[in-house]
């Protein structure tokens, strides 16, 4: 096997068994981002929320209290705690269900802080000009201000994708399957760690590298715009 | 009528106007209406009528409560003390249905502040659809028609970036236009305009005076306030300190409009 012209010395198979871990690495990003969005923009939105009284003030801190406590422990360190806190519970867990709901706690918090930002970006005289045309709280939101704020995010969040991607590879410390797993396995079993983990690398430099254009791209578009 | 300030009283020598008599409905009534703004009185006690198909005009320098009156008659500023009544509501007791209040009240901006992701048309055309529910046909009609008025009939299409400033700022009419207020407020429309553009949104705003929409303007435009006002109203220092007809400008009471009226020219 052969990469380039460099010889890997791995035959077709073990490298096939790599690329099925590359494919779990996908699965697991593809959870953790949609898990961060669905947890990810009501944060987002009780984090930007300014008015209203104890209930918001409350929403407004609990949210702030949970992006503080997930950006201070390591993303491993949630792994674990996920695995063998839901094992406690007394479920048996798959890693991949463990590993997902760690990365959806995870992104979560990073990308509701990033569409914070985006939603605060929209002048402030918007939500009020949306006001005095009589619309109500979630249709100044949803008409006017969202849209705007889709905008702005499009490039961070495409740019925090391959932050996903990546932070997977700590699913390895619960057994989770993925391309940084299976290369290990491979190891084991050849003991070419150079060769391997230089496969690993392309592999996830070759998922990554499109979106960090895209997202380069998209920022550059907006700024025409 | 006359205006209180740091206990000094000025009796106006025009006490009754005829531009506004008294068995005309009243609009908003203010009455000895306060604001602060943490320990800053922004308003101190103001009291005026204004009556409907009237156009009164505050002017005063920066600072002497004009924009902040006008942003209570629609409930963007609360107020802390005395009686505020607009069409009918009472601003002054808890529970004002401020979206039933804004249906009422139209506001037009220094800044436009349209809404940059949708076209010309769709700026227009958002309130009424989302608030009053009208059918899409229905709300294009609107939309022609109040587009029309201020001129604008061939940028339905456009989005606001692609527009002068003056026409942004008439599109932001006819965007207020569209609610069919009863009552709409100007807060320094023209400030951000050159004096080309400040002409074509001010013969709007005049075209309206004259299909008699009721309006409360802030402007610092002088010569167009004397040309429109049927009331105008002097600030100075968060009070009323001087109010009555146009002619209060050739002819002012106190020294203050009379400084002011001169810097003006």
């Amino acid at each position: 096997m052969s990469i380039l012209g460099l010889p890997l010395g791995l035959t077709p198979d073990q490298f096939l068994f790599i690329l099925r871990g590359a494919g779990w690495t996908l699965v697991l990003s593809l959870f953790g981002f949609v898990g961060g969005t669905v947890l990810g923009l009501p944060l987002a939105l009780a984090r930007a929320a300014r008015k209203g009284g104890l209930g918001s003030w409350l929403l407004r801190q609990g949210a702030g209290a949970y992006v503080a406590l997930v950006q201070g422990i390591p993303l491993p360190v949630i792994m674990f705690v996920v695995y063998f806190g839901v094992s406690i519970g007394g479920f048996e867990v798959p890693a991949l269900v463990a590993a997902g709901i760690a990365m959806t706690l995870w992104s979560a918090a990073y990308l509701g802080e990033i569409w914070r930002g985006c939603i605060q970006a929209v002048p402030r005289t918007q939500w009020e000009a949306a006001e005095c045309l009589a619309l109500t709280p979630a249709q100044r939101f949803v008409h006017v201000i969202l849209p705007q704020a889709m905008r702005v995010a499009v490039p961070p969040t495409v740019g925090f994708l391959v932050q996903i991607v990546k932070n997977t590879s700590y699913s390895v410390v619960i057994g989770f399957f993925d391309l940084t797993y299976s290369a290990k396995v491979i190891n084991n079993a050849t003991y070419k760690p150079f060769q391997v983990f230089t496969i690993a690398a392309l592999i996830y430099f070759l998922i990554c590298y499109p979106m960090s254009v895209a997202s380069r791209r998209f920022e550059a578009r907006m700024r025409r715009a | 009528m006359r205006a209180e300030t740091d206990g000094m009283t000025i009796a106006d020598p025009r006490p009754a106007t005829p531009a506004a008599p008294p068995e005309r409905e009243t609009m908003v009534r203010f009455e000895d209406v306060r604001k602060a703004f943490g320990t800053v009185e922004v308003l101190r006690g103001i009291t005026v009528d204004v009556h409907r198909g009237d156009v009164t005009v505050l002017v005063g320098r920066s600072g002497s409560g004009k924009s902040t009156a006008l942003r209570c008659i629609n409930g963007l500023e609360a107020i802390n003390g005395g009686r505020l009544t607009v069409c009918g509501r009472r601003l002054h007791e808890p529970g004002t249905d401020l979206r039933s209040l804004r249906q009422d009240v139209g506001i037009v901006f220094q800044s436009y502040n349209l809404f940059p992701h949708l076209t010309v048309a769709q700026n227009v055309m958002l309130a009424p659809r989302k608030v009053k529910r009208l059918g899409l046909s229905e709300a294009r009609e609107l939309a022609r028609e109040v587009l029309h008025k201020v001129g604008l009939a061939d940028k339905a299409e456009a989005y606001p970036e692609q527009l002068s400033g003056g026409q942004q700022q008439r599109v932001a009419i006819a965007r207020s236009l569209a609610m069919q207020p009863r009552l709409i407020l100007f807060d320094e429309v023209t400030s951000a305009l050159d004096p080309e553009l400040t002409g074509e949104v001010l013969r709007v705003i005049e075209g309206l005076a004259k299909a008699g929409m009721t309006m409360v303007l802030v402007t610092h435009e002088m010569g167009f306030a004397r040309s429109v006002a049927d009331q105008l109203v002097f600030m100075h220092k968060g009070t009323v300190w001087e109010k009555g007809s146009r002619d209060i400008l050739r002819d002012p009471a106190t020294p203050e409009l009379r400084q002011f009226v001169g810097n003006g020219l």
